[in-house]
């Protein structure tokens, strides 16, 4: 049976992995390649690394990052941040990573989720949506967050994956770093709309959390960060509850 | 040595990462000679069936892989491509399975991506390994089961996940990726 993946997120500064409260306070949490081989061995079914400073001047310290964790770690990991062409994702999956996640690039100029697919295969791609509830509709914001866009995250989580997209990692920014829990309605909306896997990510504070969004919604993975760097809850420790509670996990 | 096949449908370092941490030393190499030569050849891929092996035509390699006679190992759209024909982009492959490739029925979320467990295994490529241990996949399309099923999984319907005839070597899941059992699972063709 597939099994509901349980997916360590880490926000990548200078090599670094800092977390961030709602977007917006940096605190800073460790070495990322040190740090995912932790996680590796620990029992996390994938990885994803958001550069969160992504510039030019960047992209070097980047790739060479992707390149050491690649020569570490042997389970599946998304590098994303500052994206912008064909050019960037294929630099980062020839590092050694396996898909690329677009957020504010993607918004910007969707063609290029179709001309990532077609260079590298749907798989390889992944839509990160950032989402917020404003006015009675769940608005897709971009650029960390800063920028509403207008655009409705079903309608765009769809459009997504008419163009290309292998899979959506949609995080509600309400929830986000607030413990509170996933955003269970959106994440059960966006999961009916398409027939791509979703990844739940925003609000995880307990073991609870990763249960009921596994059990009322289609997700077929969760993502966290600071629960997990800091050490509230372990990976075997959430794997061996959710099992308890008769999810397979692995 | 170990020759990795390079061409442009290639996750080839991570492969190449996976059999070094083993302790082998390995090429990524599109050199006849350098393939012929080699203790075993991968012929790894993600990507585009049709665009791949249009590539490995041009560029002869469709022969050069079909008579190797050392253990090669393909791995995802490398299984694929050792098939009869597949339904992404209507792609002959290189015949090596008498099977075909087909698209995952839309009744359920495709692709098939996470880890998964065996439904049954048979084949010294599976040393040390049980059908509850999970590998990963991450595949839109699958081989059907036949006479050369070494390995079967199921998702939305059972299907081959890994493949064997003589020298050749396949499966569908990424023992690169796949912690620590794909790493006995490529250490088991290794020491084939």
């Amino acid at each position: 049976m597939l099994k509901k993946r349980i997916i360590p997120c880490f926000d990548i500064k200078d090599g670094r992995v800092v977390k961030g409260i709602n977007f917006l306070e940096l605190r800073d949490a460790g070495d990322a390649v040190e740090m995912a081989a932790q996680y590796a061995k620990a029992g996390a079914d994938e990885l994803v690394f958001l550069d969160i400073t992504a510039t030019q001047e960047n992209r070097k310290t980047l790739a060479s990052l992707v390149e050491k964790i690649a020569s570490e770690i042997n389970i599946p990991f998304t590098v994303g941040g500052g994206i912008n062409s064909v050019e960037d994702a294929e630099r980062l999956i020839r590092c050694g990573a396996d898909k690329i996640s677009l957020n504010s690039s993607a918004v910007k100029n969707p063609e290029l989720i179709t001309a990532i697919a077609n260079a590298l295969g749907t798989q390889a791609v992944v839509v990160a949506i950032d989402t917020k509830l404003a006015n009675g509709n769940w608005e897709v914001y971009s650029n960390g967050g800063r920028v509403a866009t207008g655009l409705d995250t079903v309608a765009w989580a769809q459009q997504a994956e008419a163009l290309g997209a292998g899979e959506i990692l949609l995080t509600s920014m309400h929830n986000d770093g607030t413990k509170n829990g996933f955003a269970i309605a959106i994440t059960s909306q966006v999961c009916n709309a398409v027939n791509i896997p979703v990844i739940a990510s925003g609000g995880a504070g307990s073991m609870e959390h990763f249960r009921d969004v596994f059990t009322q919604t289609t997700a077929t993975a969760a993502l966290a960060a600071s629960v997990f760097h800091y050490g509230e809850i372990g990976i075997q420790e959430i794997k061996d509850y959710l099992k308890n509670e008769k999810i397979a996990v692995r | 040595m170990i020759a990795i096949l390079k061409y442009n449908a290639g996750n080839t370092k991570s492969v190449q990462n996976a059999i070094q941490r083993l302790g082998y030393e390995c090429i990524v190499t599109d050199d006849t000679a350098q393939l012929q030569a080699a203790d075993k050849v991968i012929f790894p891929g993600v990507g585009e069936a049709g665009s791949a092996m249009e590539y490995l035509k041009a560029k002869g390699l469709d022969v050069v892989i079909k008579n190797v006679k050392q253990p090669v190992l393909g791995i995802c759209l490398g299984l694929q491509l050792m098939c009869t024909a597949s339904e992404e982009g209507a792609t002959e492959g290189l015949g090596i399975f008498d099977v075909l490739v087909k698209k995952f029925p839309p009744r359920g979320i495709v692709p098939h991506m996470g880890w998964n467990n065996f439904n049954t295994i048979n084949s010294p490529l599976f040393k040390g390994i049980s059908i509850e241990d999970n590998i990963y996949f991450v595949h839109s399309y699958y081989a059907e089961l036949c006479n050369d099923t070494i390995a079967q999984c199921d998702y939305l319907l059972p299907f081959s996940a890994a493949l064997q005839k003589d020298n050749f070597y396949a499966v569908q899941f990424h023992t690169e990726k796949s912690g620590a059992v794909g790493e006995q699972i490529l250490k088991n063709f290794l020491a084939l």
